[in-house]
């Protein structure tokens, strides 16, 4: 099967800290990848560069195939890409409407917009709105409310309702369910069923290892700036997956070439 | 594995059950002082205003109608509405977290322009203006593009340009003055928002005018449009803002070149002002400009802010100044009362902040 996505060795340092040795990745169509590591192992700045959010010291990245290389997050976005960063991404003081639709707003049709570039407001905020309900987030009052004012359970809950809501080819999620409660939690990984039956494929950053084998068909195990492997979790427990994310054990077909 | 634990689907279990309509509270009453903070939360343009009805009717009480007179409201209005027109640039600037100190040179240089194109190359006057209003915009690229592509400091980038426009200015001009009559005559067009408009005693001019409307369209555009929200998404936080899906730079760069635009219409209104072509005018421009726009309420660490509450902290210096020379007192009382004025807005400022936190 041709990847959604896929990218060959990619390198970044930071200074003196590399961030990507060489890493790999495929993203396979429908499916929901779950990428798994430790602090600091090169997760976020995988996901970046893959989005154009960072740019690259080299590696290749292809999209359904065909060589692609983004210069920009908004590239990204045209291509039907989605993602919600681990810092995500929000403009506080802005209202959450407006945080939903930033670089994508509606406009009124005819003079009002073409004219006067008016924004119809009305329309933003009722999309806004049905969105936060489908992900049950219901204790948002006001959908004027400017998103500084929201808890940080409920801000994450706008950048996965945004993700979910525009990405028509590929949703990247950035450690989205952190900072969320056990039903919004919940409400993520139902949505990401849903988002999947609609044929997209997923990314799944997570420290979260439940949610991680309930909902991946694959795990993309990340260690020190690369990827180490792709299990199965329906062949490997929390257990294994731990000890290699974490280098206590080497998987099967590695161990065997090893030295170690 | 790919089961849920047995504890986790315990824990889940009640959920089917939870409530699926949105939250509803009754209104607390959260006591005066935190809903005035609040609500000025959500208007920051309404302390400068109170503050500034509550000095007009101060400086009413005792003054009276000397306050009052037709001549005293022509006078604000005519200081206030260069401060007002370049607060409009500076606060565009401001809302994105940086800072102009150029507003004044470059309104300076474009006037310059406008009046030495017409007069020492001889091109039809509205040309002229067209090439000022150019050169406006064309420094406000330069700064724009210095701040977004080079990504230098705009206190530093904008402090040197003021130093390197005024000096272009006295250089180009050889620090000459076209006189009020030769305009008169020959190109009355450069005076265009000197033009008055009497009503009920008080000379209001083109100049005032245009004044308002830019500021209400800018409030417009900033409050309606994609562009507005995005150059406060860029204030607030510009890498989230890049994450999101706005072009940073190209939006940093529009702002200062929409900037530069505004104070080039600031030097053309200046014409107006002062009847003559000069390099000797507008020094203070940045000054009271930012002055304007923080007693206006704009916060100066970007994002937060109206145009609105910018004309009225142009229309408090205004109103000061005037009262305090009406009253007889020495000149620098209205400097030590605008900088009391100016602390006093960003304690305030800060205050409201901590409605979110
Ligand atoms: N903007 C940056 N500047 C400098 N170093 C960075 C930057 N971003 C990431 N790094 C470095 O790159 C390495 C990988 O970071 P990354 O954020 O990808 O980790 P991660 O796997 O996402 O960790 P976590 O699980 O904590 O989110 C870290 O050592 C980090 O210090
Ligand atoms: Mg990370």
């Amino acid at each position: 099967m041709q990847p959604v996505l896929q990218a060959r060795n990619l390198v970044k340092h930071f200074g003196r800290v590399t961030a990507l040795d060489g890493a790999d990745f495929d993203l396979l169509p429908g499916e929901i990848l779950a990428v798994i590591g430790d602090n600091g192992a090169g997760k976020s700045v995988m996901i970046k560069s893959l989005t154009g959010a960072i740019q690259l010291e080299s590696g290749d990245i292809s999209l359904q195939g065909e060589p692609i290389h983004f210069h920009s997050p908004i590239a990204a976005r045209l291509k039907g890409i989605e993602t919600v960063y681990q810092t995500l991404a929000l403009s506080p003081a802005l209202s959450i409407a407006d945080n939903m639709f930033m670089g994508r707003e509606l406009r009124y049709s005819g003079i009002r917009g073409k004219i006067f570039r008016q924004l119809d407001k009305p329309a933003m905020e009722k999309f806004a709105r049905e969105k936060l309900s489908e992900l049950g987030l219901l204790t948002i009052q006001n959908i004027r409310q400017a998103v500084e004012t929201l808890s940080g359970g409920q801000r994450q809950g706008i950048a996965v309702a945004r993700a979910a809501a525009f990405g028509s080819k590929v949703i990247i999620l950035d450690e989205p369910t952190a900072a969320l409660g056990v039903k919004e939690g919940r409400r993520v990984l139902d949505l990401l069923q849903d988002v999947k039956a609609r044929g997209i494929s997923i990314v799944l950053i997570s420290h979260n290892m439940p949610h991680v084998f309930e909902v991946a068909d694959r795990i993309h195990i990340h260690r020190l700036g690369k990827r180490l492997t792709v299990i199965n979790p329906k062949d490997y427990s929390m257990a294994d997956a731990v000890a290699f994310m974490t280098g206590a054990a080497l998987p099967p077909e590695l161990e065997s070439g090893s030295t170690s | 594995m790919s089961k849920l634990t047995q504890e986790e689907a315990d824990l889940e279990a009640s959920l089917s059950s939870a409530p699926t309509e949105v939250a509803e509270f009754a209104e607390q009453d959260g006591g005066l002082i935190r809903k005035a903070q609040h609500v000025l939360h959500q208007n920051p343009a309404l302390v400068p205003l109170i503050v500034l009805i509550v000095s007009i009717i101060i400086f009413g009480a005792i003054l009276g109608s000397k306050f009052f007179s037709p001549f005293a409201l022509t006078l604000i209005l005519q200081q206030v509405q260069i401060v007002a027109i370049l607060g409009a640039a500076q606060s565009l600037v401001i809302l994105t977290a940086g800072i102009d100190l150029s507003v004044g040179a470059i309104m300076v240089l474009s006037s310059v322009v406008m009046g030495q194109f017409t007069f020492r190359y001889g091109i039809p006057v509205e040309l002229g203006i067209v090439c000022g209003l150019i050169c406006g915009t064309g420094c406000g690229f330069i700064n724009g593009w210095l701040v977004a592509v080079m990504r230098l400091p705009p206190f530093i980038v904008t402090l040197g340009m003021w130093q390197i426009l005024l000096a272009t200015t006295f250089i180009y001009s050889a620090n000459e003055s076209i006189r009020a009559q030769d305009i008169e005559e020959q190109a009355v067009l450069l005076h265009y928002f000197g033009t008055k408009i009497p009503f009920a005693g008080v000379n209001f001019t083109y100049g005032a005018l245009f004044a308002v409307i830019l500021a209400f369209g800018l409030a417009y555009t900033l409050r309606t449009t994609a562009w507005g929200r995005h150059v406060f998404a860029v204030g607030d936080d510009p890498e989230a803002a890049e994450l999101s899906g706005v072009n940073v730079k190209k939006t940093l760069i529009s702002v200062y070149m929409l900037a530069g635009l505004i104070c080039a219409f600031a030097g053309w209104a200046v014409i107006g002002r002062i009847g003559a072509v000069s390099p000797n005018v507008g020094q203070l421009g940045n000054i009271e400009s930012i002055t304007a726009v923080v007693i206006g309420g704009i916060s100066l660490f970007g994002g937060r802010g109206s145009i609105a509450g910018m004309l009225f902290g142009a229309l408090i210096v205004g109103v000061f100044s005037l009262a305090l020379r009406l009253l007889g007192a020495d000149a620098q009382w209205t400097y030590l009362l605008i900088g009391l004025l100016i602390i006093f807005a960003v304690a305030i400022d800060q205050w409201i902040r901590k409605v979110s936190v």
